[in-house]
C-alpha cells in the first residue's frame, strides 16, 4: 500500500500534477518558517538589545552592600557578573585649570556618581568621545583606575575638559573621556544629576562612602537563560529588606510596551502568511481533485474500494506534505538567512542564530494545512462513482465548500497559535471568515451585473472579444465567484500588509514622536509657576503643561493598613515602599485614556482617584477601593473612580495616581513639567537654573534617544518581516491564478477550433480577467480597510486615518495582476496547438 | 462460425453449466423533473462462460446503461444481476468493486487511460491495486502481446487512438478477467485502427478464454460475436 502510494506520488509529480500543490505548500511553509525563523532571531535580538537599558539580563539592587555569597553565586552558576555603586556627590574642578585645588575659581556641581567594575556593562555598550560634540565610539570597558568619564553636562558645568582634573571627595581624578551613552540612563533619582563614571576600585580612596551614606549597590548578571532563571530563583528567595531584583519585565515599562507591540506586529505578519498558505492549498487541492476524478473512477472500475482509494491518496498526500514541508523549511531558512544577511543594516543589529523551533512549527503548519485543506476534498474523491467511466457527468465535483470547514477550523487553531494572542488571532480569523463569505456572494452579484445583457449589449456594437469575455463571465458565474473571492482574499492580505505597514507603523511612530520631551523640570514651587511659564515662553520653548505634584505614601487600602509586606510581588513592594508622585487635575491629561470607571475629578464632584492601569493591576486596586495616602503626616482617603491607560513610550509626564483638586490642593505641592529643547537652547536651560536655583532640570535626552533607538529598531524589524510576507502573498496569489488555467486553456482551444482568431481568444480572456480583477480588487480594498481599522482600534490601540490612494490601490492591483495573468495565459494557449490541448484534456 | 440469434428471451443455459452473467427483470428509470423516464425495462439475459455477446442498438437505446448495470457500476430500479453466481446488488459498492477487480475487465470507447501515467503504468495499475508484486513484468508482457513493447514509456497524449485502445486492451486482459465488458471499443477509431483493435480483441478473448459482452452500434463488429441482442427503446427486441 505505502509502496503504491509512493509510486502514485512519483507518477503524479512527474506528470506535473503536484507542482502547484507542492509549490503552494513549500511557499506556505517557507513563508511561515522564514517569518518564524526571522521573527525568532529578531525577538532574540530585541530581547538581548533591550537588555541594553538594564545593562545586564538581571540587576540586583540594594541599599546596603551585597553579601559576597551572592556575587560568588553568580560566578558559580557560570553567569557573567559586574558591580556598581551609585551615589550623589559634589564634584569640583578649577575653571579652565587642571588644578582644582588652586583656589579662587573653583566650580562645584552635584554629580550622579556611578562606580563600576571592569566588566560593566554586561549588555549594551558605553560610548565615549574625546571632546563634547565630537564623534563618539564604543568603549570596551569603563574608566581605568584614577580616571573618570563625565557626561557633557558635567563637563560644561565644571568646565573640566578631557585631560582636566576633577576632585571627588578626598581624591583627584583625570578626566579621560566624555561619556555619551550608558545603559540604564532612565529617569530615576540618580539620573537627575549629571553623570560621573569612575572605577569601582577607586571608591574607597574618595572616602565618600561612609556609614549612613545613601549608596545604591547593584550586582549585574548575564548569561544563558536557564542558568539565569535558576539564579534568579535562588536570589529571589534570599532578598532582604531594601533589596530588589530587576529584570527586563520589571524594569522599564516603556521598553516592555515597545517589545509587546513588536511581538504583535510579528505575530500578525506570520498569521497573514498562514492565511495565504491556506488559500493556496485549498486552490491547489481543488485542482488536483478535479484532475483526478477520472482516475479515481477508473480505479474504482478496476476494483479499488473506497477505503483503499482514500488510504492511497491520503498516504500520497502525507508523503507530499512531508517532502514539500522539508523543502519549505529549508527554503525558509535559506531565505531568512539571505535576507538577514543583505538587510542586516536595516535591522541595525547583529542577529543571533535561530532556534530550531520555527522549523518544527513550519513542519506542523505544513501538515496541518495539507490535512485540513486537502483531506476533505480527497474524501470527495473517494466518493466518485465508477459509473463516471461511462457517463462523464456522473460524480462531477460539486462545489462542496462545506468540506473546507475542517480546513478553516485547522487554520484558525494555527493562526491563534501563530499569533500567540487569542484576541489578535480571533480578529484576523473572524475578519477573513466574514470577508470570504461576503466576498463570494458579492463577487457573484458583481459578476452577474457585469455580465448582464445590458452590459453585453453595450459592448455588442464593438469587437466580439468583449462579448465572448462577458459571456464567459456569465457561464462561469459560480466558479468565477469562487476564483474572485480567493483572489480578493489574497489581495486583501497583501493590501492589509501594505496598509498596516505604512499606516500602522506611521501611527506607531507618532505615538513616540521625534519631538518627545527631552527635559523634565522638577521642584517648581507654586509661586514660581508663573515665572517659569514666562521664562519658557520668552525663550521660545512654548507653553508646556505644568502639573502639580504631591508626594504621598500609600498607608491603607479599604481601611486596612498597607506596607510593603502586604505584597508578595517584588515590584509591588517596591512601589509601596516609596512615596508616590500624586497629582491633581480637573480634567484627565489628553494623552491618557480612561479604560474603566469614569473621570470624577471635576470640581463639585465627590472625591475620586484616577489610577494607572498597570499599577492598579499590580497592586490589585479595583474601582471603588478606598485608598488612604499619607502626605507630610496628614492623611486623606478617596475611592478609585477610574483607571487610565498611559502611553509610557510617549515620554510625557505621567502619574500613577491623579486626585481631584479639591482633595489635594491643600497639601504641600511642587510642580513638574516636560518639554523638548533643541541643542541650541542649552544656554536657555542654564539660564533657567540660574534664574530659579532650586529647580532640578533633568536631561532625559539620552534616555529618549536610547528608547527611540530601540523603537526604531523594532519598526525596522517589523517592516522587514512585512516585506517578506508581502512577497509570499504575491506568490500565493499567482498560485490562485494558475489554478483555473486548465479550464481556460481548454475553452480557448475549443474557441480556436470553432474559428476564433488569436486576437479574439486573447481579447475575450482579457475582458473576463479585467472584470474579475476589478471586482476582486474592489472587494479586497474594502476588506483590507475594514480589517485594518479594526486591528488599529481594537488591538494596537492606534488611530489609523483612511488614505485616499489605498482605495485605488486594490482595484488597480487586481486589474494589473489579472491583466498580466490574462496576457501570460493567452500566450500559453496560443502557443500550444488547440488539437494538443484538446487531446490532453480529453 | 459465429452464430447470430436475436431474442428477447434468455438463452436457456446448457445443462452442464450456469451462466457467468445473468440479468433478471432489470429495469432502470430516472426522474427528470416531474416526469419519469424509462431507460431500460424487463431485461433478461444470460451469458455463458466463453461466450461472446454483442448488444446492438441505436444511440439512446440504453446500451451503455445496460453495460453499466451488468458491470455493477450503476444500480437498477428493478431486477437483479448475477455475476459468477453472486447477486451484484446484494453486495455493497465496495464489495462490487472488489468483485470487478477480480473478475471483470473493461474496454471503453474513450479508452479511459490515466493521462498522467505511461502506457506501462496504466497497464500495471489494476495489478498494483490487486497487490501483485509482478505487476511490471506482467504488464510488459501484455503490452508486448498487443504490439506496444516499444512504447512502454509513452503517455496517452503521445499515442495514437489505436495505440491507446491497445493499451486499454492490455490493461483489461492483464488481470485475466473472466468477463470482458466492452463499450463501443472502436467508437473513437478510424476504420484501419478499428479493424486492428477488433482483431486483437477477439484474439485475446480466445487466448484468455474470456467471456465477452460488447455494446456497439457497428453491425459488422456485432456479427463477429457468438450472439447478438438488439436493444430498442429500453427493451431487448428481436
Amino acid at each position: 500500500m505505502i509502496g503504491l502510494a509512493l509510486r502514485m506520488l512519483a507518477r503524479d509529480a512527474r506528470a506535473g500534477e503536484l507542482r502547484l500543490l507542492a509549490a503552494a505548500l513549500a511557499v506556505a511553509v517557507a513563508s511561515v518558517t522564514s517569518v518564524g525563523f526571522f521573527a525568532d532571531r529578531v525577538s532574540q535580538a530585541l530581547l538581548r538589545d533591550a537588555h541594553q537599558l538594564l545593562g545586564a539580563d538581571l540587576a540586583l539592587v540594594s541599599d546596603h552592600p551585597w553579601a559576597s555569597a551572592v556575587s560568588e553565586e553568580i560566578a558559580r552558576r557560570g553567569l557573567e557578573r559586574a558591580q556598581a555603586e551609585s551615589f550623589v556627590s559634589m564634584a569640583q574642578a578649577g575653571a579652565g585649570d587642571a588644578t582644582p585645588s588652586a583656589g579662587a575659581s573653583l566650580r562645584s556641581q552635584l554629580a550622579g556618581v556611578k562606580a563600576v567594575s571592569a566588566s560593566y556593562p554586561l549588555r549594551g555598550t558605553l560610548r565615549i568621545a574625546p571632546a563634547p560634540g565630537a564623534p563618539d565610539a564604543p568603549a570596551a570597558h569603563g574608566p581605568a583606575p584614577g580616571t573618570v568619564w563625565l557626561d557633557e553636562r558635567l563637563v560644561s558645568a565644571l568646565g573640566a575638559p578631557v585631560g582636566g582634573r576633577v576632585r571627588l571627595g578626598a581624591r583627584e581624578f583625570t578626566v579621560a573621556a566624555v561619556l555619551t551613552l550608558e545603559p540604564e540612563r532612565g529617569i530615576g533619582f540618580f539620573n537627575l544629576a549629571p553623570r560621573l563614571l569612575m572605577n569601582l576600585a577607586d571608591v574607597p580612596s574618595t572616602e565618600l562612602v561612609q556609614t549612613g551614606s545613601r549608596v545604591t549597590y547593584t550586582l549585574y548578571a548575564a548569561g544563558p537563560r536557564a542558568a539565569r532563571r535558576a539564579f534568579e530563583r535562588w536570589a529571589r528567595a534570599r532578598l532582604e529588606r531594601g533589596q530588589r531584583l530587576e529584570d527586563l519585565e520589571s524594569g522599564r515599562p516603556e521598553v516592555r510596551a515597545s517589545i509587546e507591540r513588536a511581538q504583535r506586529f510579528l505575530g500578525l505578519t506570520a498569521l497573514l502568511a498562514a492565511i495565504l498558505a491556506g488559500v493556496a492549498i485549498a486552490l491547489g487541492t481543488r485542482r488536483f481533485v478535479e484532475r483526478h476524478l477520472d482516475a479515481c473512477a477508473v480505479m474504482r472500475c478496476l476494483g479499488a474500494t473506497q477505503a483503499r482509494l482514500l488510504a492511497l491518496y491520503g498516504l500520497e498526500f502525507l508523503a507530499l506534505g512531508l517532502a514539500a514541508s522539508t523543502v519549505g523549511c529549508f527554503g525558509g531558512y535559506v531565505a531568512q538567512e539571505a535576507l538577514a544577511g543583505t538587510l542586516g543594516s536595516l535591522i541595525g543589529t547583529e542577529l543571533p542564530a535561530p532556534t530550531p523551533l520555527p522549523a518544527l512549527q513550519g513542519f506542523l503548519v505544513g501538515l496541518v494545512l495539507l490535512l485540513g485543506f486537502a483531506l476533505p476534498p480527497l474524501v470527495q474523491l473517494k466518493n466518485v462513482p465508477a459509473l463516471r467511466v461511462i457517463r462523464r457527468e456522473a460524480g462531477r465535483s460539486r462545489g462542496a465548500y462545506a468540506v473546507y470547514a475542517a480546513g478553516a477550523a485547522a487554520l484558525t487553531g494555527l493562526l491563534v497559535w501563530q499569533a500567540g494572542d487569542v484576541r489578535l488571532g480571533a480578529y484576523v480569523v473572524g475578519g477573513f471568515a466574514l470577508a470570504a463569505a461576503g466576498f463570494a456572494v458579492l463577487a457573484w452579484l458583481a459578476l452577474r451585473v457585469l455580465a448582464s445583457a445590458r452590459v453585453a449589449r453595450f459592448f455588442g456594437a464593438g469587437s466580439s472579444a468583449p462579448r465572448y469575455g462577458l459571456a464567459n463571465l456569465r457561464r462561469h458565474a459560480r466558479g468565477n465567484a469562487v476564483q474572485v473571492a480567493s483572489l480578493a482574499l489574497g489581495l486583501t492580505a497583501v493590501l492589509l500588509l501594505g496598509f498596516t505597514r505604512n499606516d500602522l507603523v506611521d501611527a506607531w511612530r507618532r505615538a513616540a514622536p521625534p519631538d518627545a520631551p527631552n527635559r523634565f523640570v522638577l521642584g517648581i514651587q507654586p509661586d514660581q509657576v508663573a515665572g517659569v511659564k514666562a521664562f519658557l515662553a520668552s525663550h521660545g520653548i512654548g507653553a508646556p503643561e505644568i502639573f502639580p505634584m504631591v508626594r504621598g505614601r500609600l498607608v491603607a487600602e479599604n481601611g486596612r493598613p498597607v506596607s510593603e509586606k502586604s505584597f508578595a510581588d517584588e515590584r509591588a513592594r517596591h512601589l509601596v515602599e516609596r512615596e508616590f508622585n500624586l497629582s491633581f487635575a480637573a480634567e484627565p491629561p489628553g494623552y491618557n485614556r480612561i479604560v474603566a470607571g469614569r473621570w470624577a475629578n471635576a470640581r463639585g464632584q465627590p472625591a475620586g482617584l484616577s489610577v494607572e492601569q498597570g499599577i492598579a493591576e499590580r497592586l490589585g486596586w479595583k474601582l471603588g477601593d478606598e485608598l488612604t495616602f499619607s502626605v507630610g503626616g496628614q492623611t486623606f482617603t478617596a475611592p478609585v473612580t477610574s483607571v487610565r491607560k498611559l502611553r509610557w513610550d510617549s515620554m510625557k509626564v505621567n502619574f500613577f495616581v491623579i486626585g481631584p483638586p479639591a482633595l489635594l490642593e491643600g497639601f504641600p505641592t511642587s510642580f513638574i513639567t516636560a518639554f523638548r529643547v533643541a541643542p541650541a537652547q542649552d544656554a536657555a536651560m542654564n539660564a533657567l537654573t540660574q534664574g530659579f536655583q532650586n529647580l532640578t532640570v533633568v536631561d532625559i535626552g539620552a534616555a529618549v534617544r536610547q528608547a527611540q533607538g530601540v523603537i526604531d529598531q523594532l519598526i525596522s524589524a517589523v517592516q522587514f518581516v512585512f516585506l517578506f510576507a508581502l512577497g509570499a502573498g504575491v506568490l500565493v496569489l499567482y498560485s490562485a491564478l494558475v489554478a483555473t488555467e486548465d479550464e481556460r486553456r481548454r475553452e480557448a482551444a475549443v474557441m480556436r477550433v470553432c474559428g476564433a482568431s488569436r486576437a479574439q481568444v486573447a481579447g475575450s480572456q482579457r475582458v473576463e480577467f479585467l472584470a474579475m480583477g476589478l471586482v476582486a480588487g474592489a472587494l479586497a480594498t474594502v476588506g483590507a480597510a475594514a480589517i485594518g481599522q479594526l486591528l488599529a482600534l481594537r488591538v494596537f490601540d492606534l488611530e489609523l486615518p483612511l488614505n485616499g490612494w489605498e482605495l485605488v490601490a486594490g482595484p488597480v492591483a487586481g486589474v494589473a495582476l489579472l491583466s498580466l495573468n490574462a496576457w501570460v495565459s493567452a500566450r500559453k494557449v496560443l502557443k500550444t496547438s488547440p488539437a494538443l490541448t484538446l487531446r490532453e484534456s480529453s | 462460425m459465429p452464430r447470430m440469434t436475436a431474442s428477447n428471451a434468455p438463452v436457456p443455459p446448457a445443462d452442464d453449466a450456469r451462466p457467468l452473467l445473468a440479468a433478471k427483470g432489470v429495469g432502470k428509470k430516472v426522474r427528470s423533473g416531474d416526469t419519469e423516464l424509462v431507460i431500460l425495462q424487463g431485461i433478461e439475459l444470460a451469458v455463458m462462460p466463453g461466450e461472446a455477446l454483442a448488444i446492438v442498438g441505436a444511440s439512446g437505446s440504453g446500451k451503455s446503461t445496460l453495460l453499466a448495470l451488468l458491470a455493477g457500476l450503476d444500480t437498477p430500479s428493478a431486477g437483479t444481476v448475477e455475476l459468477d453466481g453472486a447477486d451484484l446488488f446484494a453486495l455493497d459498492e465496495d464489495a462490487r468493486a472488489e468483485l470487478r477487480g477480480r473478475e471483470v475487465g473493461f474496454v471503453f470507447q474513450s479508452f479511459q487511460l490515466l493521462p498522467a501515467l505511461t502506457a506501462l503504468e496504466n497497464v500495471m495499475l489494476p495489478l498494483e491495486l490487486a497487490g501483485r508484486r509482478d505487476a511490471e513484468r506482467a504488464a510488459r508482457d501484455e503490452l508486448a502481446r498487443v504490439g506496444l513493447a516499444e512504447r512502454l514509456g509513452h503517455r496517452p497524449a503521445h499515442l495514437s487512438g489505436g495505440e491507446q485502445q491497445r493499451v486499454a486492451l492490455a490493461r483489461a486482459f492483464v488481470v485475466h478477467p473472466k468477463l470482458l465488458l466492452a463499450d463501443e471499443p472502436t467508437g473513437s477509431l478510424d476504420a484501419d485502427s478499428a479493424a486492428g483493435v477488433i482483431e486483437l480483441l477477439f484474439e485475446l478473448n480466445r487466448e484468455h478464454r474470456t467471456t465477452l459482452v460488447m455494446v456497439t452500434h457497428d453491425e459488422s463488429l456485432a456479427a463477429r460475436c457468438d450472439r447478438v441482442l438488439r436493444l430498442a427503446a429500453g427493451r431487448l427486441a428481436a
